[in-house]
């Protein structure tokens, strides 16, 4: 059955309402559904809070395309990258011409919270061998499941080749989040921790600033496996003077404008006064020129007065990183991507 | 987060850095881990102690000392003074001799090393042929000589250490002019003491280990005389005159002999075994010291019977019928007697004896009858009983030092008299600024305060918990109780005892409020004391309270120790600080955070399970909150299910003492070995590679969760007088701080004073944050609306400090071992915060706030954060924007007792163990600076000087 309504975009409302909308149009009023919209990739992507409701109304261009589906025979494997562009037939006006990168395709389990686990980041400031990974602990129950152990590897100096020590993935827990993402592989080299280097630094000193960054862990490595690496078009790629460097990590930017603002998105701590509930500690009034996160509810409360779109960062981060993945695309596809991330951004 | 990342380019605040902070290694305090050898100049009143680690230390007058190390690291096996010279030279295990100096620059002396050299035999020679076992300086100040292990006799020039070959004296030519009988060329094999004819430089003693000695004639290269003894020889002494001689022998026997010109052998006046008939051990060596009223003090090491008191480390002191063996605590190193140095007297006249053991300095007053122990006021054993703990107060009122003062002084009453009798140089540090405490907890249950406002750490006082407690050991146990008919005459001296007869006994908390003379100790099994000052002796009952801190959990069991068995009944304590108040900790496990607040009279605690509020006015518990995880089984059940991390931990210890065998020690005011620290790190690094590469270490990356083990552990309690509920009204509060990054905040109600005693003090719970990154709490902090860390108890009070701004918000300032975060108070939100851990892979280990001013001009100064990280880093951090100021490496990160035991004074200073018996001073600000500067002047040499007696010197201790 289909369904054509129209929304004020500037003025999407919240995911609750748009939920009863459904339901009262569809005259479905009891029955539970799962909500999905088909993004700009193809993607068919859940909606089950107002972040990601007004993202997908936001890139609605024109139309925004829902399916909904009975909750007890949904497919949740349905909801994912790709999962569009594999079913070609359903759709082919928010289609674009998308030459995917080969990342595996990722399953997204838990579409009533849904949250992305793990995103590969800055694809276009990092060498061809690096990877930067993203890590989301929070929000799961899955351990992190990886260790790692000090090795050594072979570096291209001025002075030659010159073994050096390193810090190498040594393994991982079967069913961990480092294993289920399945961008992390065993004797992975780990060149960065949230943006900071770890040549010169000990194992403990690295597993300290691991663990100290586990809701929020950004790894860069350098795979053990160079076949599965990014392959950018000719056009990126061909400053590849860049990529010979790249074997020195200290060629690698050492802070990258996906760290910095981010930085702070863990949890916020939590207080309970004279025995009440507890509640998350607020941020006391924020000096102007910081560019640290917000938790939140007060990206909510500021977003309402901006009258901008209000956005958990997780999802900012999330599409942020989809447009760097996604460089190669077209030029017209570039631009209004480029335009989706100035909104959120600001 | 970026701000953090690039230090500020202010160049205002760099300047102002630069006046404020500054990083020094100043003094080491306590004895010198693995002393090996000893020296003595009569001329300069300096000691010299060498150690293994290569490591040598000059001590003279309190506060005049001297170090250096020589770069090989190798164990100083003989340490001699040049006579009449600021000069010395120490013989290593690598057979290689340094010449040292004391130079004067810029109006003090420093200690630096001039020349190195190791002799050299013919080519093809077996090494053993130049193995130097006996070194003599000269009086001429011209030559050394050197005998070997070959027999030889080496001449050295001074001070280029160039071999004199020609004056070489050969085992050949010395048997070619003694006659054949007895002797053959076996006899000759190896020399063991080199000394000086006391009267005539032209003449030199030759004592060879099989018996043979020789008084070889310089001048005409020959010998003039010859004495065959029938015992393996181990040391040598002149008598003042030069009329005679003894030797000590490895039977545990001496012998006199007379020289004299006519006889060209001669045969021994007496031979005596002191401790016969039966077997004796060695006497190693022997001091034979003239006195006005005829009879000698003869003074030797060892020679006690073999079978029953073979194991004991003696010297024996004979004096006509007075003798006595003082019995040591450990092997003793090398001894000397300080006697009269001026040549023209006419007798030794010795006034005391100076041991080294290896584990302390015993120095005995040789003129008082009894001869008492002298008290030093330096090197001293800091570790006679293992530290556990330490805490330090900055700027003692004067009362309450006197007061110490006065205590500890009851307690030295068998100390002798005498005035320390090691007195060269002069020290001209200036008087240090203020009055400074430092206190150790010990395994055994004592506090020692030491007094730690200078270069010399001197013990003031004593203070004994064991007595509240019964224990197996007999407090009666006297240790100097000497039979009247006891043979041998042993007398035990020194202090070190390092055996704890209860280990629960061992203190783990301390704190001492410097206004009020309240302390507060807490040890491993759950004690809690609370102590006040008190001038005389008394006897009282001490009050005894339960906290059972876990509460309603039920169905655990404490595997653990039990707690201490109390005394019945009223104790006696000595005057000082005396017990009134015993809170015990249920289960009795150790303490871990302990908190004094003597202005509301009360005292909290803290362990693995919770934490406690007692009211030691009224004697009252306050409450108890149990902060342990149901699920946390293993805080539960105490330290013996703590097995898991054994493992771990012996495979990490082997790794450091591997690497610290080749570590270097950091040596002072020597420039340009930089290079060498960097070279050797390499090194390190690369073994430390290969290490890895063959065992491959992996560390699991999770995050922390609250089902952790030992989340409850509480780390730190903190009181403070702020806004915890509404903005209008502050009140006392109680902070707790765990290790699983919760912080528990208590409202206090206390009593006015004139109703302190009617009225309960009550608490409230008025606020938990928990920390997310749940990383340890190890400190908490309240700013006032100045951003001024509120003051002690009773500062205010006693007009030390000016009153916290009440108008103003406060702030609450949590140092995890993570991060480090700002709070608004009362409502709690989070305002600043500083992710070290994220940032740089270090983690906190210690954290204090620390004033540091200004050596530029007198009315700037700032407090800061000073925080030592388990990479033994020392960073100082801003207050209260939390800005990194400055960085200094201080401790290696392998030491990790170092990292342990370091504590930072109110004044940015610190002290960290670099051996269980020695601290590390340092100093982080440019204008608390507590170093030696000290200045050693050539005494005056006389005419006829040179041919004064100088066996202090000689000493021919080596070891096997």
């Amino acid at each position: 059955e289909f369904r054509r309504f129209s929304l004020e975009r500037s003025k999407p409302g919240k995911f609750e309402e748009f939920y009863g909308l459904l339901q009262h149009v569809h005259k479905i009023p009891n029955v539970d559904v799962l909500v999905g919209y088909t993004d700009i990739h193809g993607d068919l992507l859940p909606i089950n809070n107002d972040d990601n409701y007004h993202k997908a109304v936001s890139t609605a261009n024109p139309l925004l395309r829902i399916f909904i589906q009975r909750k007890e025979d949904a497919d949740y494997s349905a909801f994912g990258t790709d999962t569009m562009t594999r079913k070609k037939n359903v759709l082919s006006n928010v289609l674009r011409p998308d030459n995917h990168k080969k990342k595996p395709h990722i399953v997204i389990s838990m579409p009533q919270d849904f949250r992305p686990v793990s995103s590969i980041i800055d694809v276009d400031i990092l060498p061809e061998t690096h990877r930067r990974v993203r890590l989301y602990k929070y929000g799961t129950d899955k351990p992190l499941g990886f260790y790692i152990r000090d090795g050594s590897s072979v570096r291209v100096t001025p002075h030659g080749l010159e073994k050096v020590p390193g810090i190498f993935i040594s393994r991982l827990v079967p069913g961990g989040l480092a294993q289920s993402t399945g961008l992390l592989a065993v004797n992975d080299e780990v060149l960065e921790v949230n943006g900071i280097e770890v040549s010169g630094k000990s194992l403990d000193q690295v597993t300290d600033m691991m663990i100290a960054n586990s809701r929020n862990l950004i790894i860069t490595v350098r795979p053990a496996n160079q076949r599965n690496n990014v392959v950018r078009n000719s056009r990126t790629s061909g400053s590849s003077g860049q990529s010979t460097e790249s074997s020195l990590p200290s060629s690698t930017p050492n802070i990258l404008g996906n760290l910095q603002g981010e930085e702070e998105s863990d949890e916020e701590d939590i207080v309970i006064e004279d025995s009440g509930e507890p509640q998350q500690i607020p941020k006391a009034a924020p000096t102007s020129e910081s560019t640290e996160s917000l938790s939140q509810i007060e990206l909510l409360h500021e977003s309402t007065q901006n009258g901008f779109l209000p956005s958990s960062e997780v999802n900012l981060n999330h599409s942020v990183g989809s447009i760097s993945m996604e460089c190669e695309v077209p030029e017209q596809g570039r631009k209004s991507l480029e335009e989706d991330g100035t909104i959120i951004t600001l | 987060m970026r701000r953090f990342l690039r230090p500020g380019h202010d160049p205002v605040r760099e300047r102002l850095k630069r006046d404020l902070f500054q990083f020094n290694k100043t003094v080491e305090h306590g004895f010198p881990h693995q002393p090996s050898a000893l020296g003595y100049s009569p001329f300069l009143r300096l000691m010299a102690i060498g150690t293994r680690s290569g490591a040598i230390k000059l001590y003279g007058a309190p506060g005049v000392e001297f170090m250096g190390l020589h770069e090989e690291n190798n164990t100083v096996m003989q340490i001699h003074f040049i006579p009449d010279q600021c000069q010395l030279v120490t013989l290593l295990d690598d057979n290689s001799l340094h010449l040292w100096s004391l130079k004067q620059q810029g109006g003090a002396s420093e200690l630096r090393e001039e020349h190195r050299f190791t002799l050299k035999g013919p080519p093809g020679s077996p090494p053993s042929a130049t193995q130097v076992t006996a070194v003599l300086p000269h009086s001429s100040r011209e030559v050394l000589y050197l005998g070997t292990e070959s027999g030889n006799v080496f001449v050295v020039e001074l001070p280029s250490l160039g071999v004199l070959e020609d004056r070489t004296i050969s085992p050949e030519a010395v048997l070619q002019r003694i006659p054949e009988d007895n002797c053959n060329r076996r006899s000759c094999e190896l020399v063991e003491a080199l000394q000086e004819h006391p009267k005539n430089p032209d003449q030199i003693l030759i004592g060879y280990s099989r018996g043979l000695i020789v008084l070889w004639d310089l001048q005409n290269n020959k010998a003039a005389q010859h004495f065959l003894g029938s015992q393996q020889l181990e040391n040598l002494y002149w008598q003042r005159d030069g009329s005679k001689f003894i030797s000590c022998h490895y039977d545990g026997s001496y012998t006199q002999w007379p020289v004299s010109s006519d006889n060209r052998q001669s045969e021994p006046l007496e031979n005596t075994v002191p401790y016969g008939p039966f077997p004796c051990k060695a006497i190693s060596k022997i001091y034979w010291q003239t006195t006005k009223n005829g009879l000698p003090y003869i003074i030797f090491q060892g020679g006690m019977p073999r079978a029953s008191y073979g194991d004991r480390h003696s010297i024996s002191v004979i004096h006509g019928s007075q003798q006595t063996a003082f019995d040591f605590t450990s092997r003793v190193i090398d001894f000397f007697i300080i006697f009269s140095s001026d040549p023209a007297a006419e007798f030794d006249d010795p006034s005391a004896l100076v041991a080294l053991a290896e584990e302390e300095l015993v120095v005995i007053d040789l003129k008082s009858a009894g001869w008492p122990a002298v008290h030093p006021p330096y090197l001293a054993s800091l570790h006679c009983s293992a530290i556990t703990c330490s805490h330090h107060v900055s700027n003692i009122p004067l009362k309450l030092w006197e007061r110490i003062i006065s205590a500890g002084s009851k307690q030295n009453i068998h100390y002798s008299s005498m005035p320390w009798p090691i007195d060269g140089g002069t020290n001209l540090a200036p008087d240090p600024p203020q009055r400074d405490l430092l206190l150790t907890g010990h395994e055994d249950g004592t506090v020692r305060f030491w007094d730690a406002s200078g270069v010399c750490l001197h013990l003031l006082y004593k203070l004994s918990t064991v007595r509240v407690f019964l224990t197996d050991a007999d407090p009666n146990d006297n240790m100097n109780t000497l039979g009247e008919d006891e043979w041998p005459p042993l007398r035990k001296v020194g202090t070190f005892d390092p055996y704890s007869d209860d280990p629960r006994l061992g203190i783990q908390k301390i704190y001492l409020c410097k206004y009020s003379g309240y302390l507060a100790v807490a040890g491993t099994a759950g004690q809690v004391l609370v102590m006040e000052l008190n001038d005389e002796d008394a006897e009282h009952v001490v009050d005894h309270a339960e906290a059972d801190l876990l509460q309603d959990q039920e169905g655990y069991r404490w595997k653990g120790h039990e707690k201490l068995k109390t005394r019945d009944g009223p104790v006696r304590f000595e005057a000082g600080f005396q017990p009134f108040v015993l809170v015990q900790c249920q289960p009795p496990a150790v303490v871990t955070s302990l908190a004094l607040h003597s202005e509301w009279r009360l005292v909290a605690f803290g362990t693995s399970h919770g934490f406690g509020l007692f009211d030691h006015q009224q004697k009252r518990l306050v409450f108890v909150k149990c902060t342990l995880h149901p699920s946390d089984q293993l805080a539960l059940e105490g330290p013996l299910s703590r097995v898991k991390s054994l493992k771990k931990s012996l495979r990490q210890s082997f790794r450091r003492i591997r690497r610290s065998r080749v570590s270097s020690r950091k040596r002072r005011g020597a420039g340009g070995n930089a290079s060498e620290v960097q070279e050797a790190n390499a090194k390190f690094d690369q073994d430390a590679l290969q290490e890895m590469e063959l065992a491959p270490v992996q560390r699991k990356i999770e995050a922390r969760s609250a089902e952790d083990s030992f989340t409850g552990f509480v780390r730190t309690l903190y009181f403070a007088d702020t806004f915890l509920r509404d903005s209008s009204r502050h009140c006392p509060s109680l902070w707790a701080g765990t290790n699983g990054g919760t912080v528990y905040a208590f409202c206090l109600r206390v009593p006015p004073a004139e109703r302190r005693m009617d009225e309960p003090v009550r608490a409230e719970q008025a606020k938990e944050i928990q920390l997310m990154h749940r990383a340890p709490v190890v400190g908490i902090l309240v700013l006032d609306g100045r951003s001024t860390p509120l003051p002690e108890p009773l500062e205010v009070a006693h007009d030390l400090s000016k009153s916290p701004d009440m108008q103003g918000s406060h702030q609450l300032l949590v140092v995890s071992e993570e991060q480090f975060k700002v709070f608004t108070l009362p409502k709690v939100s989070s305002k600043l915060k500083l992710k070290l851990t994220a940032l740089e892979g270090c983690r906190v280990r210690k954290v204090t706030v620390a004033n540091f001013g200004s050596c530029k001009t007198d009315d700037y100064s700032e407090n800061d954060l000073a925080v030592l990280t388990n990479l033994g880093d020392i960073q100082i951090i801003s207050l209260p924007f939390l800005k990194l100021q400055i960085r200094y490496p201080c401790i290696r990160k392998e030491d990790v007792s170092g990292i342990a035991s370091c504590v930072f004074t109110k004044y940015g200073q610190g002290f960290y163990l670099i051996s269980p018996s020695e601290f590390e001073r340092f100093s982080l600000s440019t204008k608390w600076l507590v170093e030696p500067r000290c200045i050693v002047d050539m005494p005056e040499v006389t005419s006829n000087n040179h041919v004064h007696n100088n066996s202090g010197t000689e000493n021919a201790a080596r070891k096997s």
